[in-house]
């Protein structure tokens, strides 16, 4: 070989070395240093959890106080810390725990954060148990009264106590056609349903009051609280779900766990002094090893050689847990393209579509992606037939596509099939470029490549998906920013390969020396 | 079934990933792949450097051009309409002046609205890489030699020659058939005719892999296939390397029985099917040409030409 073949080798020899270094020795000293585990498993789960208040300041004093999380079943409050810039900031842990913030003079738009890191410990048996709220005298305008006497009468007929009267209260209202008069009263209380329960079990004298629970979802922001009803009886009491269509899809699934934020119907939060106010949650699942000082690994956050994901707010973190998986999918199509040979239609696609999958879970994810994917050629063989030009082609796929995905999640919504709501995780402007490539090619090549290139497409996805959702996978992509420098250093090695593609074995079969 | 990679080691075969990073990248420098991606600039600059391909009767390069397309076509026989970016030989039509309209090699009539519409779509990029805006030129048509249409199904039998560092590598005629459409890509079903580097005579012919002796539609044996003018053939393929400085380039050449051998396209990635219709690797000769010198590559085309013919013909 010459020399002009050697050269560019060299370089490349030191900057995959030079990457596994950086990437092995910053492994190691997450590992040994800050006790990260390597493995997935030996640790304690912890929930950082932020909760941001914004909303309007008047110009006067301000004063914000918000609901905080205590210990319950399961959860033990580790930490918790606040930021806003200004105010004065005080936790009260009277029998109400909450964090109150408060200014002299606030203008404009603020922005509060409250923060906590909750362990999951099975030890925990919760705190106190809530006492019961008094109960109180309410009264409905007619025709509403006489449906909730009905109603409440009915109930009370089916049950022997508080508990089993909430449950057949509750049942009548989450019924698929329920009478009459409880059909009167869901039409018109509409999103105050959860209050009327309330109200109505206080009428039947069982004290009940509206507690708020954050469904623990990783990597979600933007979050609401989902409301409960809490229920009385004797000494003891116990929360029920509220037949509301929101939090459905949430409480449905079973991996999804509840922390209680608020537990015994006091307000969640109460601004004075300003307006709009918005409560808002973010959250991170992080593992952390059983034997570390979780509270030290905390506070030496600001160091210079824990430059980690870690330091920053939640709500960025949750954004990078996402981002830092994306070089594992990409590694995966270097393989899938470079070694196997395999032909994707858009070379990173599969990536985009393994991520839409880990939001939807994969078997309703590939059923959307096809549903959406036929359809869309469907209607895109029509398109070609109008002579457009590319750009507004594209725009009429894309507006299509995302009038498929609203026909569909209707459809599925209205044959109770929540899971179809998913459907709206995909990447539309990249469905639409697939479906647009996928058309194009089919008229070029003919229906057999568009399989070929389709087929290795989804092959990609689910393989990335896999790995993209597999825990310890997770676990190093986000604990380990090293793990990147070694993904690079293998993709560098990757794109240096001049051997034969798996598939080239068999595309040059006939030519092999069998000697 | 799967081979082992060292028994394809052993024939020699160039595999894609070898072909991109070791031959494309390093001998084709992206700033010149303009040059071949638009037919326009390959045929100018090869009718400069005296490179014969199919005479240009006029080009289309806006909206405006194409309602004086029929005072372009006036008196003009027979031409061929086609995109400067197309690839694949995609929007290519090729047409004969009748009195009612124009007729395709099929026999079906075209009125000249409807090949206004076709040349307004290829300025829209329907048929270009990308999409992107294009033009149409219009080309005469070749008058290829009855010999060699026995050869083909309704297409163009063209001969593609791999020039690597202007040393002709490999060649092979492809011969469109029934199965291919009229196009002739080896993968849409078109024959593979391996030729002999020294002598233009044919090696070895496959369909979609599967060795054929004779043409599947005209049945005519491959075996008495016989090109005139191989040796000029070469050259001019040969010659395609000074004139664009692409140092790893597929030539698609047509013979044509009044002007010779003719440029019809390059192609700056070609494919390595030619692998296989020759039932021959690409490697051991492509390694031959790493090892020369650049004063090798600098020797006259004729020259070149010569040595490859020395070196890498089989009979």
């Amino acid at each position: 070989m010459n020399s002009r073949q050697q050269l560019p080798r060299f370089p490349l020899f030191i900057a995959v070395v030079a990457l596994l270094l950086v990437g092995i020795s910053l492994i190691v000293h997450r590992h040994w240093v800050y006790e990260v585990p390597l493995m997935h498993g030996e640790t304690q789960t912890i929930w950082s959890v932020e909760a941001s208040v914004e909303f309007h300041a008047n110009g006067d004093a301000v004063k914000v106080s918000m609901a905080r999380p205590q210990d319950q079943n399961g959860y033990t409050i580790l930490k918790e810390a606040g930021a806003s810039p200004g105010y004065g900031l005080n936790f009260i842990d009277d029998h109400h725990p909450r964090a109150e913030w408060t200014v002299r003079a606030a203008d404009g738009a603020q922005a509060l954060f409250y923060r906590a890191e909750v362990l999951v410990s099975q030890q925990n048996q919760g705190g106190s148990e809530p006492l019961a709220p008094p109960l109180r005298q309410v009264s409905w305008p007619e025709p509403y009264a006489t449906a909730v006497n009905s109603a409440l009468s009915r109930a009370y007929k089916t049950s022997a106590d508080n508990f089993s009267l909430a449950r057949e209260l509750l049942k009548q209202f989450s019924r698929a056609n329920p009478d009459q008069d409880v059909q009167l009263l869901k039409t018109h209380y509409g999103q105050q349903l959860p209050q009327l329960m309330v109200d109505m079990l206080q009428k039947a004298r069982v004290p009940a009051t509206l507690v708020y629970a954050l469904p623990l979802q990783d990597g979600r922001r933007r979050q609401s609280l989902i409301p409960l009803l809490r229920v009385w009886q004797q000494q003891g009491s116990d929360v029920f779900q509220l037949p509301s269509e929101q939090s459905l899809t949430v409480l449905n699934d079973a991996d999804v766990e509840l922390l209680m934020w608020e537990n015994q119907g006091a307000p969640l939060l109460d601004v004075t002094g300003g307006e709009n106010s918005r409560l808002r949650f973010s959250m991170l699942r992080r593992e952390e090893s059983t034997y570390a000082n979780i509270a030290e690994n905390i506070s030496s956050q600001h160091d210079f050689l824990n430059f980690s994901i870690h330091s920053l707010p939640i709500e960025e973190q949750a954004m990078f847990k996402t981002i830092l998986l994306m070089p594992v999918g990409a590694l995966i199509v270097c393989i899938l393209r470079i070694l196997v040979g395999i032909r994707t239609s858009g070379t990173f696609m599969p990536v985009l579509i393994a991520l839409a999958f880990i939001q939807t879970s994969l078997v309703t994810g590939l059923v959307g992606f096809l549903l959406v994917v036929s359809a869309g050629l469907f209607i895109r063989s029509y398109l070609s037939r109008l002579n457009l030009l590319l750009v507004a082609r594209i725009t009429a796929v894309i507006i299509s596509v995302i009038m498929i995905i609203g026909v569909f999640s209707v459809l599925s919504y209205k044959i109770g099939l929540t899971e179809g709501l998913k459907i709206t995780f995909f990447p539309m402007i990249i469905l639409s470029w697939t479906i647009e490539r996928m058309s194009i090619l089919w008229e070029e090549e003919g229906g057999r490549e568009v399989m070929i290139q389709g087929g290795g497409s989804l092959l990609t996805a689910v393989l990335a998906y896999w790995a993209m959702s597999d825990p310890w996978i997770r676990h190093l992509t986000f604990n380990f920013i090293g793990v990147q420098f070694v993904v690079l250093a293998l993709v560098l090695v990757i794109g240096s390969y001049t051997g034969y593609r798996v598939l080239e074995l068999h595309r040059f079969r006939m030519m092999a020396n069998k000697l | 079934m799967l081979v082992f990679p060292w028994q394809l080691k052993r024939s020699g075969i160039l595999g894609m990933n070898r072909r991109n990073t070791r031959y494309i990248s390093r001998y084709n420098p992206r700033h010149l792949y303009p040059l071949v991606d638009n037919k326009l600039k390959t045929k100018l600059l090869a009718q400069q450097a005296g490179i014969a391909s199919p005479g240009l009767i006029g080009v289309v390069r806006s909206q405006h051009d194409v309602t004086q397309l029929a005072q372009k076509l006036e008196g003009v026989e027979g031409f061929a309409i086609k995109p400067a970016k197309g690839s694949g030989g995609k929007g290519i039509l090729v047409l004969t002046q009748q009195s009612d309209g124009f007729a395709k090699n099929s026999g079906q009539l075209l009125s000249l609205n409807e090949l206004q519409r076709h040349t307004s779509n290829i300025l829209a990029g329907l048929y270009s890489l990308g999409g992107t805006p294009d033009i149409a030129i219009i080309e005469e048509l070749i008058e290829f030699d009855p010999q060699l249409a026995r050869y083909s199904f309704e297409g163009v039998p063209d001969i593609r020659v791999i020039v690597c560092r202007g040393y002709p590598v490999m060649a092979m005629m492809r011969l469109s058939t029934r199965r291919s459409d009229g196009k002739a890509n080896l993968h849409q079903g078109a024959v593979g005719v391996g030729l002999d580097i020294a002598t233009g005579r044919p090696l070895k012919a496959v369909q979609q892999g599967m060795p054929v002796s004779h043409h599947p539609d005209t049945g005519c044996s491959i075996a008495e296939l016989q090109l005139p003018d191989w040796s000029e053939l070469l050259r001019q393929a040969a010659r395609c390397y000074d004139v664009t400085g692409l140092g790893y380039l597929g030539t698609d050449m047509v013979l044509d029985k009044r002007t010779g051998p003719m440029l019809l396209e390059l192609n700056a990635r070609p494919g390595l099917a030619i692998q296989v219709a020759n039932g021959c690797g690409l490697l051991p000769r492509l390694q031959r040409i790493d090892r020369l010198s650049e004063a090798d590559v600098a020797l006259p085309a004729n020259e070149r030409v010569a040595r490859s013919q020395q070196w890498f013909g089989l009979t």
